[in-house]
């Protein structure tokens, strides 16, 4: 445990906007009304505004100096597994701020948005094609609504065939949190299959679970230890003779472009993330992008609206794009078009790839992590040690070294200048490392986090306290997180005396 | 292979390493049949004709650059400060994950503790959470939260007419398996708050109106809070964030959540997306509100910090038992809008919320001055306004197109009653000569 100084007043190494602001300062002028003004509703007008007020030269620097306490993809190695953090290519940041995007208003007339449209349209035919589904949907914010949506869609192709009996959702021991909680925010009873020996799905426990009250069974694959399900075929197959659907959970599709295609396999839906495998930037935590992609038979369930061609194309005109409802649409599930400006990043990134390329990405990101996998495995004990796919879990922990955890290693990573591995997932895994290099990543820089993990397996071991103390070259030490959650300080205010200054 | 840096040296050592021949053995895991399919996509393009292609596309829309817009409806086209882009085209924030590890992300973290601080204070609540998606789902997420504090044994929600239709057809979604009965669209668009009053009941486990309402309106819901409360239920304001730059907080009117669309707050209207949910509480209710939260602490070395707090309430802990499957927040978007917040500060919120004000009633007593125009309500506005034109919308906008002005939403699309009423937007940015030149347009369609 970290000994945390409680005594002392912290010291402030930036301080917060309303810790800087000075009365009659703003970083903005407007020009006043060129109109007559108005009588204001004086009994709704609010007394007062306890905002703070900051110069323009303020804000940037303050903004300026926070940036520089973050690690960042665009700053070194983020080998954050299931959350693909690979490069951000520039262009993309240019081409979704083009005027011609970033100045239009959702609601416009269709015949003043036909390139935004047709930008839609055929996002949805790619995306359509890299999966092998024949219908999609790209309303979803992100991965967690894309998840909702999906189970939305499963349960209405139950409800129209007035199948009502089907309350349950299989999910595999190894699964995303996000994937429970969608099936219990969806009214679904939950059951957990386990994983066998080789991480696959057990087949004899989900015999046992697939009858006819299933709705169907949400799985990703390769799943979250990295492993290509050897028996996904057969799990499809399972689920569908037992009338359920198969959701895929395309977090990690970044190691199946071009390599097979999901429906192919068996599954009836599935979203993507193209916040993950088309390198739209993470941005701090969001904003995602989940599209839903889903077989025939599921097509006239998606949300509304979706992108088709309401006109085709005619003596010599192009064909006009529109908005339309499918059949059965379990309705909307946000407002407008969906990330409009992720589609036109994930466009430019796939634009830019082609076939080829998109196969490429996936072939080197499995390289990357096998390559990592193998160097390692010597050091790290890896519980299901196969040939895996774009990530792998370690674990961080050792029998001769046992004060050490996971979240040591984590910490000292940071020491040595890397974004430590996702630990303490998949809860299957003891102390568990979970490392995604993604394919945008060269040889020395793995090379040097492999040196650097080395060296943590040996400190472990010879001085474990340089583990427990980690992180120290970093800007910022261990947090106290038990005073956070007990204190709960998750606001602040100008100073009472603010106006008296 | 513009973003895969390895040499084809470099490829074969890594191999080697492994100790397999080729790419092609990684991948014996799947099943041959399915192996390597054929992609029909166009062919790579370099970065250079992926430019010129993304622009020509671009160059196909009319923008709210090339025409002057009176469209709001939920989105609305404010100046945004250069500054703004600026900062977030910084790689420190926007190619930054979660801020799951607080000693490498206090950047974000802080940041996001400031735009919770500053939604907290415009709206006159305790606590916001980092964000949801945008405003649609912030509301369903309200209606999920209420749902939850009466554990599904109150099952009536009150949402006004008078909320953002897309808003109330998100929450149809949303609650289309649960045993939740919406009702308050039945008292009609032009319902005041006395008509939804009468709509609570002991089973009633939340009230939802927005503030000013879809329709511009601005109405004082004290009163409607005291009477959910007095029937045990809470109470939701949907907000629009400029017009809290001046008018009374829903924090004053009692308000347990007050929730919206953060678009105005200096974010791209980007043909929808992405935007902005915020949400707010009070401090009674933090630990069912779901989301994430930043909360401040000190670190090992005495320094204040941040960090997420009060994750238990999350789905990576707590699993089919959380309240909701949210596990991002809209980073970059909250960090737009705080950026906004500061740099306008107090007396720039208050001047952009005057400037739409006084431009709005200008446009307002300028159009209902037309011959077969007048204005639907009554009641006090803010930016925008409902106008009932002398025939159909569709008609009138095809008209003010063709001269290069976007007209209002058409509200007869979500409300039947509503056919031939046009929502007039107006922001900061329409001047007085634009308004003059859609007044005279529209007294063309007037003499038709």
């Amino acid at each position: 445990m970290t000994d945390f100084n409680l005594t002392e007043a912290p010291k402030i190494v930036e301080p917060t906007i309303y810790e800087l602001s000075s009365p009659g300062r703003t970083g903005v002028t407007y020009p006043d009304p060129d109109v007559p003004r108005a009588k204001l509703p004086d009994e709704l007008l609010r007394k007062e505004l306890p905002l703070p007020e900051l110069s323009e030269v303020d804000v940037i620097r303050h903004f300026v100096k926070l940036s520089t306490f973050n690690y960042s993809v665009d700053s070194g190695f983020y080998p954050l597994g299931s959350c693909t953090m690979k490069y951000n290519p520039k262009i993309n940041e240019d081409t979704a701020r083009l005027p011609g995007f970033a100045n239009l208003h959702p609601l416009q007339p269709i015949e003043t948005t036909q390139g935004a449209l047709m930008l839609m349209y055929q996002l949805q035919e790619w995306l359509k094609e890299i999966s092998g589904f024949d219908a999609i949907t790209l309303q979803p914010a992100a991965g967690a609504h894309g998840e909702f949506v999906g189970v939305l869609v499963m349960r209405a192709y139950h409800r129209d065939r007035n199948d009502n009996k089907r309350t349950k959702m299989l999910i595999p021991d190894s699964a995303h949190g996000t994937n429970p909680a969608t099936s219990a925010m969806s009214g679904l009873k939950v059951v957990q299959i386990p994983s066998d020996e080789r991480g696959n799905v057990d087949l004899e426990a989900l015999r046992a679970e697939a009858d006819d009250t299933l709705v169907g069974m949400m799985l990703t694959n390769p799943n979250t230890l990295g492993l290509f399900d050897e028996n996904v075929e057969e799990v499809c197959r399972i689920v569908h003779e037992a009338g359920g659907l198969m959701y895929g959970d395309g977090a990690n599709m970044n190691a199946l472009l071009g390599i097979a295609k999901m429906a192919d396999l068996g599954f009836d839906v599935m979203h993507y993330n193209l916040h993950k495998t088309f390198s739209t930037p993470h941005g701090g935590g969001g904003p995602g992008s989940g599209p839903v992609v889903v077989t025939a038979e599921l097509a006239q369930f998606l949300p509304a609206p979706i992108v088709a061609v309401v006109e085709e194309e005619a003596d010599g005109l192009p064909p006009l794009y529109g908005l339309v409802d499918p059949s059965k649409t379990v309705g909307r599930v946000k407002a407008f078009n969906g990330h409009f400006g992720m589609f036109v990043r994930a466009f430019t990134y796939i634009a830019m790839h082609g076939p080829d390329g998109l196969r490429d990405i996936s072939e080197y990101a499995v390289l990357n992590a096998n390559y990592l996998l193998t160097r390692l495995r010597d050091a790290y004990h890896v519980p299901y040690d196969r040939i895996c796919m774009h990530e792998f879990v370690a674990e961080g922990r050792w029998k001769d070294a046992p004060d050490i955890h996971a979240l040591d290693v984590a910490k000292r990573l940071m020491d040595y200048g890397f974004h430590p591995p996702t630990n303490y997932f998949p809860l299957i895994v003891h102390e568990a490392l979970m490392i995604e290099p993604t394919e945008t990543e060269n040889k020395g820089t793995l090379d040097a986090f492999v040196d650097a993990m080395l060296k943590i397996a040996d400190e472990a071991h010879t001085s474990p306290n340089l583990l427990h103390e980690a992180p120290t070259k970093t800007p910022f030490g261990r947090l106290d997180e038990v005073k956070a959650a007990k204190e709960l300080i998750l606001c602040c205010w100008l100073p009472e005396d603010y106006g008296n200054q | 292979m513009t973003y895969i840096p390895h040499s084809p040296k470099e490829r074969d050592e890594m191999l080697a390493t492994i100790g397999v021949e080729s790419l092609e053995d990684l991948f014996k895991a799947i099943p041959a049949v399915h192996r390597y399919p054929d992609l029909d996509l166009p062919p790579a393009l370099t970065e250079m004709e992926a430019a010129a292609e993304l622009s020509e596309i671009a160059l196909a829309n009319e923008t709210t650059n090339d025409l002057v817009s009176f469209l709001g409806a939920g989105v609305y086209n404010h100046y945004i400060p250069a500054a703004i882009n600026h900062l977030l085209l910084r790689g420190e924030f926007y190619t930054a994950y979660t801020p799951y590890q607080p000693e490498i992300s206090q950047g974000t973290l802080q940041a996001i503790f400031e735009y919770q601080s500053l939604i907290a204070n415009l709206t006159g609540m305790d606590v916001a959470n980092a964000s949801h998606y945008d405003g649609a789902t912030a509301v369903a997420e309200a209606v999920n939260m209420a749902m939850s504090q009466f554990r599904n044994k109150r099952t009536r929600i009150v949402m006004s007419a008078g909320v953002h239709p897309q808003y109330r057809a998100t929450t149809d979604t949303y609650t289309q398996f649960s045993d939740m009965e919406i009702v308050g669209a039945e008292a009609g668009p032009s319902s005041t708050p006395d008509a939804l009053a009468e709509l609570i009941n002991e089973n009633t486990a939340l009230v939802v109106v927005q503030y000013p309402d879809f329709f511009g309106r601005i109405f004082d819901y004290t009163k409607l809070g005291e009477t959910a409360h007095e029937a045990g239920a809470l109470f939701c304001v949907v907000a629009n964030p400029t017009a809290l730059g001046m008018l009374k907080t829903p924090g004053e009117m009692g308000a347990d959540m007050v929730v919206g669309e953060g678009q105005p707050l200096g974010i791209a209207m980007s043909y929808g997306g992405p935007y902005l949910g915020f949400f707010t509480t009070r401090e009674k209710y933090v630990r069912k509100m779901a989301g994430r939260l930043v909360g401040e602490s000190v670190d090992s070395r005495g320094q204040r910090a941040f960090v997420l707090t009060l994750t238990p309430r999350e789905q990576h802990i707590k699993r089919e038992r959380a309240t909701s499957n949210i596990c991002s927040n809209q980073g970059l978007l909250a960090l737009a809008a705080g950026i906004y917040m500061s740099l306008l500060g107090q007396t720039g919120m208050r001047q952009v919320a005057e400037l739409c004000y006084h431009k709005a009633h200008y446009a307002a007593e300028r159009i209902a001055s037309i011959p077969g125009f007048e204005l639907c309500h009554d009641e006090p506005f803010f930016h925008e306004f409902a106008v009932c034109c002398p025939g159909s919308v569709e008609e009138i906008n095809a008209h003010l197109l063709e001269h290069g002005f976007l007209g209002g939403y058409d509200l007869g699309q979500d409300y039947p009653e509503l056919e031939n009423h046009m929502l007039v937007a107006v922001t900061e940015k329409t001047s007085k000569e634009e308004i003059d030149a859609l007044v005279e347009i529209l007294s063309e369609v007037s003499h038709d």
